[in-house]
């Protein structure tokens, strides 16, 4: 059962790089950039199920860090410098949120 | 010329780094392990998606940015990380079974008397 799971994953991780390399017909970042939004289904995944709390914290903590990438990718793509403007913004915002989560999780109040 | 290799290189490496640490957050057994392999994964990887940004851009407007972008991500990452495994640890979710060692607790048990 267990050797069936691993089998499974390594089709399915498998069959999406083959298709994103090989089949897709698009600029090098745009690939790349779709290896980065499968990375965040992987994580929405620990979002949806994630069996305790701070699964759930820790997921939303590494999307941010996740979309800061994909921006400067595709402020890469497109030549503009304000997309690292908005990277920088939900790096902020991201931080804030999970010590606020962080310090409720733990049972005390924001104002503490 | 040789720069674009060099700063495709590090995106590649970086966007590397993103999925293996995101397969970790995936396939670990604990909130600890998850924490510990998606954090230091992913934050080395957009760091090196940013420094490949910085080093095909050079020294304008958005080189700069990516720069001021590593050294947030340096900055805040491990503090958020700390933050959420003290805070899981003291709220009592559970370890895994195949731990040897809790230094932690020992410590919150001999401070408690």
């Amino acid at each position: 059962m267990k050797y069936l799971r691993w089998f499974l994953g390594l089709i399915f991780v498998g069959c999406f790089l083959y298709f994103n390399f090989f089949i897709y017909q698009g600029d090098i970042i745009f690939k790349l950039i779709n290896v980065i939004l499968f990375s965040a289904l992987f994580v929405l995944f620990r979002v949806i199920f994630g069996p305790s709390p701070a699964d759930r914290i820790v997921a939303v903590d590494i999307l941010g860090i996740l979309i800061i990438g994909m921006l400067a990718l595709i402020g890469l793509y497109y030549d503009k410098s304000f997309f690292m403007d908005i990277g920088l913004i939900w790096a902020l915002l991201s931080f804030i949120a999970s010590l606020a989560f962080a310090k409720i999780l733990e049972g005390r109040q924001l104002d503490d | 010329m040789i720069r674009e290799i060099i700063g495709m290189a590090f995106i590649i490496l970086g966007i590397t780094f993103d999925f293996l640490g995101v397969l970790g957050l995936v396939r670990l057994p604990d909130v600890y392990n998850r924490l510990q392999a998606a954090t230091k994964c992913v934050t080395f990887g957009s760091a090196g998606v940013l420094f490949g940004v910085f080093i095909l851009q050079g020294f304008n407007n958005f080189g700069f940015k990516a720069l001021i972008g590593i050294v947030f991500i340096f900055l805040t990452s491990p503090v958020a990380a700390h933050a959420i495994s003290r805070a899981a640890h003291r709220s009592g979710i559970p370890l895994t079974k195949e731990t040897i060692v809790d230094k932690y607790q020992e410590d919150h048990e001999l401070r408690e008397g």
